[in-house]
């Protein structure tokens, strides 16, 4: 047993789900084998999330407030918006961590989020909050186009008495088998034969490394109360066999609910069989891509106190069904839609001031008046309260965390939105902040004067010209969970 | 205190160009149109014109910055001329300006002209613009329609109101305006709409429909202002007097305090209450003759009503439904058809509400002329509630 395991953790599945016949009833026409994949759903980003708001939200889910700041943290994807800007910092500030805190994106193949997590889990000493994020664009009518959806997970690494379970061991086999590939300027992934896959991927890397780890470790295979495998519901069975595990342990691979999370995928059912583990229980997680990571936890006592937010069950439950496969295509960029003339303005965003500014813009903090105690946004010199307006008072606030209630709303169907209407209004904040802000994860005609929203990090704008994507808050609405 | 404005200058001439889609006109047309009928009015020569002040909004869509264009035009004799601009107030403030100057004494004829030329933009409604390179990293792209819709939103929340109750009251805001444009040969709308064809109008911003929307039309609008001894001087007995020019700015309170629910106009509250106590006006309902009001949208308007103190708080859309701001009813409102149906080129509309008021007190105003109106007033708001420029003057007719 080593001394370090994972101190908090959390999910993010993005609230619309598109069910698998919305698809196979749009592309059946191409192939009609669609229908037989016809079952369940999958979950998918709204125009204005990609895998770096999901991971920010992931991450916001295991209740960071309550812990230290980690030293160190990595964001594992295969589809990070930006190649060159560090996308681990551009988190790292939505959350408003110190500056000093080391930061790494981790890249390139499904295995990204295990093998993010084993490092952390291998290093000597210092904690990480790793987070695994996936947004993969599929073509459409492609099998990957039923069987993915939209995901991030989070687990804090650390050590100490506060863990939730320990790390008994990992191990890691690298081999460079190519199920599938995405190039560099490559869109979507380029697939091989499944049941190749299957017997010289699956059957034979997959075994190997578990073998390995728990020969290594001295633990029988029919004592792990839960196993996670990145593998299709038949194969991860047959794997059960093949390794001796006891496949009534096998954890939901969410197929039915969410869809395959790419590189998020190991991570979020690790999150998933977290939230509903006993003390004690030891978990095996295995990663799969060019190799397989194996990791065997064993949770503690620990575990009976600690609930991320709203954790993968609660992210499954807040849901919406995308109804409409034809704007599901035009979110995802798949479909160019006539926007309007209104939509070619230009959306060129003013970087510099933009640095200036990033606390407010990516960290959502505002100002407190140290002389009337006015909660504000954006923070300025002089304070917004009427009666008061004294200069140079105002502290930094976080903003993020808080509550707000709509105050007026519109839906406006002539401002230019990849997702019509455009909902805004001005919402009063928790503590007295007021802001008019963009309104998301709504559905139009629910809003009311009162509606309690809380706050979401999210795609502001893309300059499609520059190929530049930024960020902002927006609320919405809290439902009834 | 300071003294204020009152009586301290005159109209002695205004023009309005024909409002509307003018494919026909550019920027110099439509500033020529209005200046001509103006200086035919004023009586005195170009040349003895002492300064200007051009009011354009949006001038990348058309002329481009700076006061040039005005003096270009016009080919004015290479005075004073300052362009102004403070959104859809612009008008007004060209026209402070005038006023100011010839109230100072430092000029004896001053010109206050505003244009707009927004239909060579290529697409309906107000071009889409930047809101400033900070404001664009966090503010919604929200529309002019969007921006005052939350306005039904947030009164209906506070008076308790219906939804549907309210949206006949702002239904028959814009029905009344119809009615009043279809007699005014200048506008930009001229015909009349029934009430079902408002309330079924397709949605633009919730709960804002096609007709609860105002004309984005070209258009140009100009005074020439004097002193009331000047005037007198060239013979004029009956003159249009400047008795308040009133403006107020917001500082962010609205946008960003708790103490504003998003129901009414802060700015036009305060505006207006200087410029009653400027103009020694007690009580707006009984001593206002006329009013044009900046309707951009039908729930302005109503809103508006309040905020002037003409309607009780929550009184708005009674007094709406029962005529009270018909062209018959007690306070006259948009007799020209207003933003709603004259059209809104920005930098032209507070000039364009000062030139009604003229023509009625003159009693010039033709078909649509009140029963001897002798008080008026004009109100604009530009900007968004959130944060806005509100301008209310009040004209009076001295003998």
């Amino acid at each position: 047993m080593t001394e370090r395991g994972i101190l908090a953790f959390g999910g993010y599945i993005p609230r619309l789900r598109l069910r698998r016949e919305t698809i196979a009833d749009a592309l059946a026409w191409i192939n009609p084998g669609l229908k037989t994949q016809a079952r369940g759903e999958r979950s998918t980003c709204a125009w204005d999330e990609d895998s770096l708001t999901m991971a920010v939200e992931a991450a916001r889910d295991c209740r960071l407030d309550d812990l230290d700041a980690p030293d160190n943290l990595v964001l594992a994807s295969t589809t990070l918006p930006f190649a060159d800007r560090d996308n681990a910092a551009v988190v790292t500030e939505a959350l408003d961590l110190p500056e000093h805190i080391n930061t790494l994106d981790v890249s390139s193949s499904q295995r990204a989020g295990t093998s993010a997590l084993a490092n952390a889990l291998n290093a000597a000493t210092g904690s990480s909050l790793v987070i695994a994020s996936d947004c993969r664009e599929t073509c459409p009518a492609s099998p990957l186009e039923m069987q993915t959806g939209h995901g991030a997970a989070t687990m804090l690494v650390g050590e100490g008495k506060q863990l939730l379970a320990h790390c008994l061991g990992h191990r890691a086999v690298s081999r460079d088998l190519v199920d599938h590939y995405r190039s560099r300027s490559g869109r979507f992934d380029y697939t091989l034969e499944d049941r190749w896959v299957r017997d010289e991927g699956f059957f034979k890397i997959i075994p190997e490394t578990v073998s390995a780890l728990l020969q290594e470790l001295g633990v029988k295979p029919d004592v792990i109360d839960h196993t996670i495998l990145p593998a299709p519901a038949r194969v991860a069975k047959r794997l059960c066999k093949i390794l001796g595990l006891n496949d009534s342990g096998l954890a939901d691979d969410l197929a039915a609910s969410c869809g395959h999370t790419g590189a998020a995928h190991p991570l979020l059912l690790l999150a998933a069989t977290l939230e509903q583990a006993k003390p004690g229980a030891k978990i095996l997680l295995v990663g799969f891509g060019q190799g397989a990571d194996a990791i065997l936890f064993e949770t503690t006592k620990q575990i009976e106190n600690y609930q991320p937010h709203l954790g993968v069950a609660g992210y499954l439950q807040r849901r919406h069904e995308e109804s409409n496969y034809v704007r599901y295509l035009s979110h995802r960029g798949l479909l160019a839609v006539n926007r309007g003339n209104r939509a070619e303005f230009d959306n060129r965003a003013a970087l510099k001031t933009f640095y200036r500014k990033r606390d407010m813009v990516t960290g959502f903090k505002g100002g407190r008046c140290e002389s009337c105690g006015t909660v504000q946004f954006p923070r300025a010199a002089m304070c917004v309260n009427p009666e008061c307006r004294a200069a140079d008072t105002q502290k930094p606030i976080s903003l993020s965390g808080l509550n707000g209630r709509v105050k007026s709303f519109t839906e406006d169907w002539l401002a230019a939105t990849p997702n019509p209407p455009l909902q805004y209004g001005n919402i009063e904040l928790e503590g007295g902040a007021n802001i008019m802000m963009e309104i998301t994860d709504c559905e139009p005609g629910t809003l009311k004067v009162g509606t309690v929203v809380d706050m979401r990090f999210r795609i502001k704008a893309v300059d499609e010209k520059r190929d530049f994507t930024r960020y902002f808050w927006k609320p919405s609405p809290v439902e009834e969970q | 205190m300071p003294e204020g404005i009152r009586d301290k200058a005159v109209i002695l001439g205004m023009g309005c160009a024909k409002f509307g889609e003018r494919w026909d006109a550019g920027p110099e047309e439509l500033m020529l149109e209005a200046f001509t009928e103006a200086i035919d009015d004023a009586g005195i020569e170009r040349d003895q014109i002492d300064a200007a002040w051009f009011g354009v909004f949006y001038d990348e869509q058309s002329v481009g910055k700076s006061a040039l264009p005005l003096s270009i035009a016009l080919r004015l004799p290479n005075v004073p001329v300052s362009r102004v601009e403070n959104l859809c107030a612009t008008g007004s403030e060209a026209l402070r300006g005038a006023v100011y100057a010839v109230a100072s004494g430092a000029c004896d004829f001053a010109l206050a002209l505003g244009m707009e030329k927004l239909k060579d933009v290529g697409y309906a409604g107000l071009p889409e613009r930047s809101k400033g390179s900070f404001d664009d990293l966090y503010v919604p792209s929200y529309t002019a329609p969007g921006a005052f819709a939350q306005l039904a939103s947030a009164y209906a929340a506070r008076t308790g109101i219906e939804m549907d109750d309210l949206k006949r009251a702002m239904a028959h805001v814009s029905w009344k305006s119809h009615q009043n444009g279809a007699l005014n040969p200048k506008a930009h709308l001229q015909r009349e709409i029934t009430m079902e064809q408002a309330l079924n109008a397709p949605t633009v911003a919730y709960p804002l429909g096609l007709y609860d929307c105002c004309g984005v039309s070209d258009g140009a609008a100009c005074a020439i202002v004097t002193t009331p001894e000047l005037a007198r001087s060239l013979g004029r007995k009956d003159l249009v007097a400047i008795k308040a020019l009133q403006l107020a700015v917001s500082n962010g309170a609205e946008a960003g305090h708790s103490s504003w629910d998003g129901s009414y106009s802060l700015t036009t509250r305060i505006a207006a209450k200087r410029a009653y106590a400027e103009a020694d006006i007690t009580d707006p309902r009984e001593e206002l003759d006329l009013i044009e009001v900046h309707d951009c949208f039908s729930i302005t308007e109503l809103i508006v009503m309040e905020d002037l103190g003409l309607s009780e708080q929550g009184e708005a859309p009674k007094d709406v439904l029962d005529g009270v701001f018909d062209r018959d009813g007690k306070v006259p409102c948009q007799v020209d058809g207003g933003l709603k149906c004259f059209g809104h080129p920005i930098g032209a509309s507070g000039l364009r509400m000062a030139y009604e008021i003229y023509l009625q007190l003159l009693g010039r105003a033709g078909d649509r002329q009140l029963a001897s109106p002798t008080v008026g007033l004009t109100h604009n708001l530009g900007g968004i509630p959130n944060r806005s420029v509100a301008s209310v003057s009040v004209f009076g007719l001295t003998h």
